[in-house]
């Protein structure tokens, strides 16, 4: 036998219906009556819809708008004479006419459309065009009403069934001729209920209570207690973050961490309280547009926000905020109506009534959000804790008070003031020389302009050092001989990013100034001096970035001298010169300045330099080029606002006030740290006057629009008279009572998570591609019953928990392998391979490691380094979490889009990059290497090894107590007596390699507890290991 | 039409092998069960026999097949195509001029505004082979090669970001979420060799592709079709390595217990599933062996390590082009590598399309050409088909942001772009299509990257508008709506 792989994938319901019709048709009985949409439609829908259904475009045949098939008016519609179905005349319907065609160019469909009817369903359409053609509108665009509960025929039934459910499921049975199973044992049970209630294990705690529990409703009770576990949420919102497209990073190249776990936390906390799901619903649909939205409503709008957001260079983000919206309107209608709305983006629905225009009436409704693909994720909630608050308010007050003192002048300071204007030195005297040369190293172009400032033209390769010669001989014309400090001047400009003075959305960092003076003799190398500077003071700087680096020694590469927070503004530094010189006649000063920071692209745009001989230039450099105007004005001649203007300058500078100053700007440093605990992307809704307009999209481009198009819903979809023009509204409507959709879909999504398969098994579609269900007044009889309960999920998952078809035996009948592979029918309990996560979680709680911790930052369980970043991105291996957070449940995983957790990859966990309904089950060979050899489970099999060895005396007591705490049942002695003899087998090789007992039992665990022999622990551990991996265990039976 | 996904024939597949199941859990013991496991029984009547379904069994193309395997070498960032492949001497000639304006008018490049100086190659050109195929000096080990190449100098996407860029090459589609090439071709075709995955992929230079794990994933289709990475360091493939401390003894010992115990289980309850899985587990156990096995090339003769420049333990596109050969000579259907490093925007050291881009293709023009000088040499260029290229072009234009530097780079370029094939049923020693005489767009012979695709699958016996798989009410294919097969490169 070659490699087999199953796929569990969903039978299509047709092919049911198909069976049945066939065993009909091989008994005597009479044949059923035909059901439009069980019998008629799927066949109309495939072979048909694609050229005479709803897309205008594409309509082939007859008349002005062609022939539709997917209407009641368009089947008997005059065509010119010819009529496609005439009732109960099938010699007169053109329709079967051409399907039973002999001509290859009349023979419909035609060949190159596909494949052909097959002679079951060319004899269907014609029995049905014989009984008149009923046709019906499509089952799941009709409201659901409860249907009446199927009569018990017979005793048997009567003490089978244990609740509604079970008519319906014994009604199908008795028509197939089928008896259903009993109920599995109490060991099966309360293990089944356990894994799909909470995806834990139950504890032997758990066992013991139900298997001893004489009450009748033992059963009920402990359905109960599941259910009102804290992991009965940690379980269910794995489900609903698939359907969110949940993950803790932004998706595209680079894929970053992206902080949204609050809203994971959000879905955990309202399964665990049993939200109502209309609530739930509207929460995450609209949250921030209910009245005095919580906290929490607010949290629970991030549900749009885990779209993906694109930060590689060069993207243009209102494409990317475009592709947020289609994604939002896809997920919305996916979730909540099982309608593939995708295909209506470019064009009208091929299958289902929706046109191109609903499709952006559905994204009108979502385009009027105030995020837009921006890298830093905004708008956030931010999520402060009491404490925080409390030491922001103190902060505050401390900041008022300081900078009250601060801007208060008091007769004492107004003197202080004067004294100090009287005590400055004259203004030096600043003189600015030609520039002979200017270059740029990294080839940008320098001008100069008319004004002796230098230009740089372009930003250049990142970093770049401009040398620029000043000839001095103007200077000393102008009196200065002696060279005391230099003068850099940067100006604000137009040309540059946010008006300059740098190249970096204004800012620039100067590394460093050197600076030499060359006599005049040329070749005279000897002459040049290197000038050294004592200080270096600026009007302006940003942060850590201080003109006064520019003056150590020696210089930091990476620091420099900056202007952040000051774009568009003229900035100066000025350097003091640490000896004086003459400056020779004739020579000349040679200025680089050196952009060599880490932060490319922090060149300087636009500047000058200049010298002074005056000594005194110190006292002034620090004072900006405004005051120093005012300090030129005598004081008489002062305005009130230079008086104002000097007081203030003054106070920023004035000795007496130094104090309370260093413990502003210190107060004014830790608030600015002050961060939130948490973060949150959320939804936030434009105000009426900046509406967003939304245009049809031709072909789904953005950038191609058609006519303007307003909100709506699509008609087919029977929202009423209703106008639904914004999130609320939508929401509102999706959780109405005349919903068609939303409740079948959600009760069908909770069905599959406990049976396998959905009573619709396309749980993602309901429209007329999806698969029929499987038993239609179950279905609606769960959704009414749902809705009529008040959207209560633990209600309803208590309803099926609690069904006698939910606690059948899951052994398989010979037979029904044949007759039912899938168990659509239901004629046995489910048994399908446990979801990843509940796979992971399960190991570690056997192994007693799991830890109970609940909510917060996602964690980094073991993975392999694999040396890989992401593109454009950071390292996509990770740093072990500390602690106990290697052992969280698999619901905290970091979950990076582009590199998932790698053994739930494996077990088909999806990337979670578009909403997943439907997660496939896969049986492969790389899942065997995950559990047998990852060490996760390694460690977990060291973990319970060392559990069985210290539960009893005898090696069979060990192994009876690993087998029971993995498989949760009594152990049959020949089931120990495989495993004694893996352990002896094993035992014996590692007795006799002894460095490989000791790295078997121990790596990755740790050292042995006291008096635990290595080779017998290593046994221990391959035994563990192969009770991990045995197919009961990663089963749900 | 057969669609591979028709629920009739899926019917079939699902009863006739739980009808083989059940019967072998009747009476087949695990030595005889594990003794089938080693080939596959490929599309004979056997397999129908034993109404075993393996997803990744070999299945009948849809017609005659050029090539049976391919290997697809993809430049992730987009070599500059105008240093490389298509020369354009009356670029050269206008060098810093300033780009024409029709050019430019109401389009949008990823890095560059205002008017770009026009960038003719700095690298000389010369004709190669009895074909004359035009080549630059940064690719020297191509010209001796020149005959087995066919050049498409007319290639374009519509996309000149990388992640979209890559994702629209790879699975059809700009958006993740959709399968990949290599998954499309292993549904559609299975894979020869039972014991290795029939879709592999090898990275090197350090770095995920654009799309992620979606450049080679399966999106809707089962997670049996993706591609599977394996490395030349560490753990070949993920966990194929037994834990530290267990030897292949104990591990045997151990999976014979777990069999043992799953064929009660099986016993007890019916379930098929069970059966397949004492299946995977020793399928897995001979992964553990053949995958190690396959990914060693510390064997290999030094004069092929010589030709490939590949050194046993070093990660490198030298090792994993060698490793491709190997892999496709125990029949894997489809190796995919990625080698980052590729985009030559000229704003940073390293990124100059001079000497920088000529260091860089030695890294890749040799151990290419050894790749298919050996695979010619061992008979199996006919059947294996070679694709090299990036995901879309670049600027016949400098970067607007280096303008005022020293480095010379290419913006991205969705317009045009060369992509070079070999082997598979392709004809050798040609160039197909042509862009203006300044490269900004295509004159003759258009190729759209579906229409790549679309060839692809049909060297490989796949009509591209047959091989569907339904989703979401919808059946999806890997052109969606598009795809022409290049005709004019067939042999």
């Amino acid at each position: 036998m070659p490699r087999t792989i199953v796929i569990s994938r969903s039978l299509p319901a047709l092919v049911v219906a198909v069976l049945w019709a066939a065993r009909a048709s091989g008994e005597p009985a009479p044949a059923p009556p035909l059901d439009f949409n069980r019998d008629v439609r799927a066949i109309l829908s495939n072979s048909c819809f694609r050229c005479h259904g709803p897309d205008e475009k594409q309509r082939q045949g007859g008349g002005d708008s062609g022939l539709r098939l997917d209407t009641p008016e368009g089947i008997v519609a005059d065509l010119g004479g010819r009529v496609a179905v005439v009732p109960g005349e099938p010699d007169r319907s053109v329709l079967v006419a051409r399907i039973t065609s002999r001509d290859a160019s009349e023979i419909m469909p035609p060949p190159e459309a596909g494949p052909g009817l097959d002679a079951a369903e060319i004899a269907l359409l014609e029995r049905w065009v014989r009984e008149g053609a009923p046709y019906a509108v499509h089952w799941a665009y009709r409201a659901p009403r409860r249907p009446a509960l199927p009569r018990l025929e017979s005793e048997r039934e009567q003490a089978w069934a244990k609740g509604p459910l079970d008519h319906f499921v014994l009604e199908r049975l008795r028509r197939e001729g089928l008896e259903p199973q009993g109920e599995a044992d109490r060991h099966a049970l309360v293990r089944r209920v356990a894994l799909d209630v909470t995806g834990l294990p139950p504890s032997p705690d758990d066992i013991d209570r139900f298997v001893a529990d004489p009450a009748e409703d033992a059963y009920e009770r402990m359905v109960d207690r599941f259910l009102a576990k804290d992991g009965y949420g940690e379980h269910w919102a794995r489900m609903w973050l698939d359907a969110a497209r949940y993950a803790d990073s932004s998706g595209y190249a680079d894929d970053p961490p992206r902080t949204i776990w609050l809203y994971r936390d959000y879905v955990i906390d309202a399964f665990n309280r049993n939200l109502p799901f209309d609530r739930f619903t509207i929460e995450q649909l609209a949250g921030d547009m209910l009245p005095d939205a919580s906290a929490e409503q607010l949290i629970a709008t991030a549900f749009h926000r885990n779209t993906l957001t694109n930060n590689e260079g060069g993207t243009n983000d209102e494409e990317f905020r475009n592709v947020a919206v289609v994604d939002r309107v896809n997920t919305t209608y996916a979730v909540w109506m099982g309608t593939t709305m995708a295909c209506a983006q470019c064009h009208s629905h091929k299958y289902d009534p929706i046109t191109q225009r609903d499709y952006f009436q559905a994204f009108a409704i979502f385009n009027n959000t105030e995020d837009a693909d921006r890298g830093d994720e905004s708008p956030l909630h931010e999520i402060w804790t009491e404490e925080q608050l409390g030491r922001r308010a103190a902060l505050d007050a401390r900041i008022g008070a300081d900078a009250a003192t601060r801007d208060t002048t008091t007769p004492e300071l107004e003197a202080a003031r004067e004294a100090w204007e009287r005590g400055l030195p004259g203004q030096p005297a600043w003189s600015a020389p030609d520039v002979v040369a200017a270059r740029s190293e990294a080839g940008v172009t320098m001008t100069v302009d008319p004004e002796g400032r230098t230009v740089s033209s372009a930003a250049g390769a990142g970093k770049d050092t401009f040398h620029v010669d000043l000839d001095l001989a103007g200077v000393r014309a102008d009196g200065t001989t002696r060279l005391a400090a230099i003068q850099l001047e940067t100006f604000a400009d137009d040309a540059l990013p946010n008006r300059g003075p740098g190249w970096n959305n204004g800012n620039f960092i100067l590394t460093e100034l050197r600076a030499t003076l060359v006599p005049a003799v040329a070749g005279d190398t000897d002459g040049a001096r290197t000038i050294t500077f004592a200080a270096a003071i600026a009007d302006f700087q940003q942060g850590d970035y201080v003109a006064a680096n520019l003056a150590a020694s020696p210089i930091d590469p990476a620091k420099g001298w900056g202007v952040g927070g000051g774009a568009g503004g003229d900035h100066r530094v000025t350097l003091i010169v640490s000896e004086p010189v003459d400056i020779p006649e004739g020579s000349r000063l040679r200025v680089s300045l050196i952009h060599q920071s880490p932060h490319t692209q922090h060149v300087i745009g636009r500047f000058r330099l200049s010298v002074t001989g005056d000594a005194t230039a110190r006292e002034w450099a620090a004072i900006r080029a405004d005051v120093r105007a005012i300090l030129q004005t005598p004081e008489p001649a002062r305005t009130e606002a230079q008086r104002t203007a000097l007081a203030a300058f003054h106070r920023s500078i004035a000795p007496e006030l130094a104090e309370v100053r260093a413990r502003l700007d210190a107060a004014r440093a830790e608030r600015a740290a002050l961060t939130p605990s948490a973060t949150v992307p959320i939804l936030r809704e434009r105000g009426q006057d900046r509406r967003r307009v939304t245009r049809l999209q031709h072909r789904g481009n953005y950038l191609d629009l058609g006519e303007e198009v307003g909100p709506g819903v699509p008609g087919a979809l029977n929202a009423g008279d209703r106008p639904i023009r914004d999130r609320l509204e939508l929401a509102r409507w999706l959780v109405s009572e005349g919903n068609p959709l939303t409740a079948r879909v959600t009760v069908n999504r909770h069905w599959e998570q406990l049976f396998g398969t959905g009573l619709v098994a396309s749980t993602e579609e309901f429209g007329s591609q999806g698969d029929l269900p499987s038993h239609p007044e179950l279905l609606d009889w769960l959704a009414v019953d749902f809705v009529e309960g008040g959207w209560d999920l633990k209600r309803l998952l208590r309803t099926m928990l609690t069904s006698a078809t939910y606690r059948q035996s899951s052994a398989v009948p010979p037979d029904a392998l044949r007759t039912d592979p899938d168990n659509r029918l239901l004629a046995r309990g489910p048994r399908f391979r446990l979801p990843a996560e509940t796979i992971r979680d399960q190991a570690l709680a056997v192994a007693g490691l799991l830890s109970p911790k609940m909510h917060g930052p996602p964690v980094k369980p073991p993975q392999p380094s694999l040396g890989l970043s992401a593109a454009f991105g950071s390292s996509t291996d990770w740093a072990t979490s500390p602690g106990d957070d290697r052992y969280r449940r698999g619901i905290y995983t970091m979950w990076r889009r582009s590199n998932p957790y790698p053994s739930m990859g494996a077990f088909d966990a999806p990337n979670r990059e578009v909403c997943t309904l439907r997660r496939v089950r896969t049986n492969t060979p790389l899942q065997a290497l995950v559990t047998l050899n990852d060490p996760v489970y390694i460690e977990a099999a060291q973990a319970l090894g060392r559990a069985m060895r210290q539960a009893a005396d005898s090696d069979g007591g060990r192994i009876e107590h690993g087998l029971k705490a993995a498989l949760c049942r009594p152990i049959r002695p020949d089931e120990i007596e495989v495993l004694r003899k893996l352990h002896d087998e094993a035992l014996a090789i590692f007795t006799s390699e002894p460095d490989a007992a000791i790295t078997m039992a121990t790596e990755p665990l740790g050292p042995l507890p006291e008096g635990l022999e290595p080779a017998d622990m290593a046994a221990w551990t391959v035994v563990a290991n192969a009770i991990l991996n045995l197919d009961e265990f990663l089963m749900r039976r | 039409m057969e669609t591979l996904t028709d629920p009739r024939i899926e019917r079939i597949a699902w009863q006739t092998r739980r009808h083989f199941l059940r019967d072998a859990l009747g009476g087949i013991g695990s030595i005889a069960l594990a003794s089938m496991l080693g080939q596959r029984c490929g599309a004979d009547p056997a397999e129908a026999d034993s109404g075993v379904v393996d997803p990744l069994a070999p299945r009948a193309a849809h017609f005659a097949p050029r090539a049976t395997r391919v290997i697809y070498i993809h430049l992730t960032g987009s070599p500059p195509h105008l240093d490389l492949y298509d020369y354009k001497p009356a670029l050269v000639k206008r060098t810093g001029e300033d780009c024409p304006a029709s050019f430019l008018e109401g389009r949008r490049f990823a890095f560059t505004s205002g008017v770009p100086k026009l960038l003719g190659t700095p690298h000389q050109f010369a004709q190669h082979g009895a074909g004359g195929t035009w080549m630059s000096d940064a690719v020297p080990h191509f010209h001796g090669i020149a005959d087995e190449l066919c050049v498409i100098k007319s290639v374009f996407t519509e996309q000149f970001n990388h992640a979209p860029g890559e994702l629209l090459l790879f699975t059809g589609s700009p958006r993740s979420g959709r399968p990949s090439l290599g998954s499309w071709v292993t549904y559609g075709l299975g894979s020869e060799n039972a014991n290795l995955p029939g879709f592999v992929v090898l990275i090197s230079s350090g770095v995920q592709p654009n799309g992620g794990k979606n450049s080679f994933g399966s999106g809707f289709l089962p997670s049996v079709y993706q591609g599977v990475q394996c490395r030349s360091q560490g753990d070949p493939v993920l966990y194929v390595a037994d834990p530290p401390g267990m030897d292949r003894r104990v591990r045997r010992l151990s999976l014979d217990a777990i069999g043992e115990l799953n064929r009660r289980q099986a016993a007890e309850l019916g379930h098929p599933e069970t059966a397949t899985r004492i299946a995977q587990y020793e399928l897995a156990f001979r992964m553990q062996m053949s995958v190690p096995d396959v990914m060693d090339i510390s064997k290999e003769p030094a004069t092929v390590l010589e030709a490939y420049g590949a050194v046993p333990g070093a990660s490198s596109l030298a090792n994993n082009c060698l490793l491709a050969r190997r892999l496709v000579e125990q029949g894997v259907r489809y190796v995919q590598l990625f080698d980052w490093g590729w985009d030559f925007h000229g704003t940073s050291p390293g990124e100059d399309i001079r000497d920088d881009l000529t260091a860089k293709c030695r890294t890749m023009d040799r151990p290419i050409a050894a790749l298919i000088r050996d695979l010619r040499q061992r008979g199996l260029l006919d059947e294996t088909l070679i694709v090299v290229g990036g995901e879309f072009g670049r600027t016949p234009f400098r970067e607007g942001r280096t303008s005022g530097g020293t480095t010379l780079g290419r913006d991205h370029y969705p317009d045009c772009n060369a992509i070079v094939m070999a082997g598979g049923g392709i004809h050798g020693g040609i160039s197909h299509g042509a862009t203006d005489e300044l490269g900004f767009t295509i004159v003759e012979d258009k190729v759209h990257v579906h229409d790549l695709q679309a060839t692809i699958l049909h060297q490989l016996g796949l009509d591209h508008t047959r091989l569907t798989y339904r989703f979401q009410g919808r059946d999806y294919r890997l052109t969606d709506v598009h795809g022409e097969v290049i005709r004019g490169i067939i042999a």
